[in-house]
């Protein structure tokens, strides 16, 4: 509404008049929010598996590794990436069911969803999901079991860095482990709406 | 009146519901602290400088709103302003109609709150679903969140069990895994068949248009990978001058509010999902939503248009602790509610002037501020205000007595010797109706007037 609008920029413009200064913007260095200590002389990757496992995630650098979770979990329908599959295709046995279409009709089928992730951060464990390398936003939100898959080169040290990385993709998440809530009595759930199990699979 | 309005609702708060609130905000607070003060070697410097850069926002929004109207709109984004929450709301309807849509999922937002959206839709003939786990709850048990960011921390879990055999999401069952698994099974679906996700906005980046929406529960993400419209309702005191702010305000966020390094889901939007993205939003609508703000603006308690929402000051608030949210009649409850919620009201302050009265000013609410907003100084002057307008204090005990032996010396050290008769007297027999009333709920220590006095002459003197 265009009456709204200069009804409150008006309103704005009425309020600041008397302010004879207004407060400026303090100049600071991002780095004070760093958690430096954390990542002094160590390698991020290490680092960035300690704040995810935190948080309750896993962080796995080999793709054996994350066939083995998959089976001891017994998630063996899921979807991945068309563009991630040939390479971790021939470490899946047969007993494994995975699609590379993903369809939103079946949402309950897929127990895991492996999608294409742009990066971590190591300071908190997270990963960075960009809208133009997801292929499906779904397929990494409603499976019971996430895994992002990211090169290592790919990981940030801390978050001001993935901030100034943020570039002009229009839509950016960061995704900090499993999904979760404590709105019962304050008690620690996860698996509310997204995945229940958050796993990062970096690899070089 | 026997007590306070405030007071009032918390003798009479059921002893569960008072036990619920009690630990859930004293435990929030617990775990800030520890974390902000492991991590951090000063998180005082941080709070105010992230304090520092809001108020530049605020003092300066005549200018940030057309740039960030302007980023916006070069994003692709579709942007409305609202006055009124009447006119939120219709904007939000108009969208609604214009799609030929039927179904939302909301994702929480105070400010649709604020302008009690849900229900406006309803009444239209739209479904509009409240997805975070608390605020469904709330929805279903047609409740109020009592908490800014806990929104049932009122309840227990027996009557979310109740609520849900109540209605229809299966047998009465109070493990709280199950409760959360079946609202998980009962609105994955949901999301699914809706065609407009609605969602508020922590933050927008002057500088790059951006809006930053936080959740644990990843109920926006839901919102914004199924439905095929974005609508994000946001109090036009959202913005950030840039990007690198959100460095800061982010780490303080959730660090304040429920003691995370970060919330499991930190989203930046800057339009319309990317053409190669088969799911999500094709179209964006962002309304900037005065509501009261102007106003706020305009008085002399500005600096509350800072807050960012996180919930601390509740959690440490010894009247919150005790009275509940619900005492507090208004969307915004606790320290940050008490200042807030009678300036909203605007010409109506009156109704709500006496949440200001409602704090002992013992400063606990700026320490935790995550943007150190001078709380006790803000409630102070809507005190005043309250003075100024002429407006009685209903179940306030009567000062005048208090003013006179304060001011004279003489009638104060009399009074020294009076009270220490108390000692000997059964308080039962004293005839002030304000200290009978106090009394009722606490024990009088005994009374040791002048020992300051005594303590100020004898102290060694300084070397
Ligand atoms: S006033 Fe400060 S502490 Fe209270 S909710 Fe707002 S930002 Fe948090």
């Amino acid at each position: 509404m265009s009456d709204d609008r200069e009804a409150i920029l008006g309103r704005v413009r009425s309020a600041l008049a008397p302010l004879t200064e207004r407060a400026a913007l303090p100049a600071y260095d991002t780095e004070i929010a760093v958690l430096r200590q954390l990542l002094a002389n160590r390698d991020p990757l290490a680092v960035f598996a300690d704040r995810l496992r935190g948080v309750n995630g896993t962080a796995l650098t080999d793709i054996p590794a994350l066939v083995k979770q998959l089976r001891e979990g017994k998630w063996l329908h899921g979807y991945c990436d068309p563009a991630l599959w040939p390479r971790l295709a021939p470490h899946f046995g047969p007993e494994f069911e995975v699609e590379t279409v993903y369809d939103r009709t079946r949402v309950d089928d897929y127990a895991f969803g492996i999608t294409r992730a742009a990066g971590g951060i190591a300071e908190l464990g997270t990963v960075i999901l960009k809208d133009r390398s997801t292929s499906h936003r779904l397929a990494a939100l409603t499976p019971w079991v996430h895994v992002a898959v990211f090169s290592r080169a790919e990981l940030f040290v801390d978050l001001p860095q993935a901030i100034a990385a943020l570039g002009d993709d229009p839509n950016i998440i960061w995704c900090t482990g499993p999904s979760k809530t404590a709105d019962v009595e304050g008690i620690l759930i996860e698996g509310v709406h997204g995945p229940g199990v958050q796993i990062a699979l970096v690899l070089d | 009146m026997k007590f306070q309005q405030i007071d009032q609702f918390a003798a009479e708060l059921r002893a569960d519901t008072r036990a619920a609130v009690y630990d859930g905000s004293k435990k929030g607070h617990e775990k800030r602290t520890k974390l902000l003060f492991d991590e951090y070697p000063d998180p005082n410097r941080l709070r105010v400088l992230a304090g520092q850069v809001k108020q530049h926002v605020i003092e300066n929004l005549d200018t940030y709103l057309p740039a960030v109207e302007a980023k916006l709109k070069a994003n692709g984004v579709i942007v409305h302003w609202a006055a009124t929450a009447d006119a939120a709301n219709e904007t939000v309807l108009k969208i609604m109609r214009a799609r030929g849509a039927t179904k939302m999922v909301k994702a929480k937002t105070m400010v649709s709150e604020e302008t009690e959206l849900a229900h406006f839709l309803e009444k239209h003939g739209m479904e509009a679903l409240e997805t975070d786990l608390g605020e469904f709850i709330v929805q279903i048990d047609h409740d109020h969140p009592s908490h800014i960011v806990k929104p049932i921390i009122h309840k227990n879990r027996r009557e979310i069990a109740t609520s849900f055999e109540k209605n229809g999401l299966g047998a009465y069952n109070d493990d709280p895994q199950t409760i959360t698994r079946r609202a998980r099974q009962f609105l994955r679906h949901k999301y699914l068949e809706a065609d407009v996700g609605l969602t508020g906005g922590n933050f927008i980046s002057a500088e790059s248009g951006r809006l930053v929406l936080v959740t644990n529960e990843g109920n926006s993400r839901f919102c914004l990978a199924a439905t095929k419209c974005h609508i994000a309702m946001v109090g036009i005191e959202k913005i950030v001058p840039r990007d690198r702010d959100l460095a800061l305000l982010l780490n303080l966020l959730a660090r304040s509010g429920t003691a995370q390094d970060l919330t499991v889901y930190t989203e930046f939007i800057s339009g319309p999902k990317s053409a190669t993205q088969p799911d999500g939003p094709e179209e964006m609508h962002v309304i900037l939503v005065d509501n009261g703000r102007t106003e706020v603006l305009a008085s002399d308690c500005r600096d509350i248009l800072r807050c960012i929402r996180c919930g601390a000051c509740l959690n440490v608030c010894p009247v919150y602790r005790q009275a509940s949210g619900h005492a507090y009649r208004s969307v915004y409850p606790g320290p940050v509610g008490a200042v807030l919620s009678p300036l909203l009201m605007g010409d109506r302050f009156k109704e709500k002037a006496d949440l200001p009265k409602a704090s002992s000013l013992c400063g606990a609410c700026q320490e935790v501020c995550p943007v150190n907003i001078p709380i006790p100084d803000l409630l102070l002057r809507l005190r005043d205000k309250g003075k100024q307008e002429g407006l009685s204090s209903p179940g306030t005990p009567p000062m005048g007595a208090w003013a006179l032996l304060a001011s004279q010396p003489l009638a104060w050290k009399a009074s020294l010797i009076g009270g220490r008769l108390m000692n000997y007297l059964p308080t039962k027999l004293v005839p002030v109706p304000a200290l009978r009333a106090w009394e009722a709920k606490r024990t009088l220590p005994p009374w040791r007037g002048g020992e300051f006095r005594k303590w100020l002459h004898n102290r060694p003197p300084k070397t």
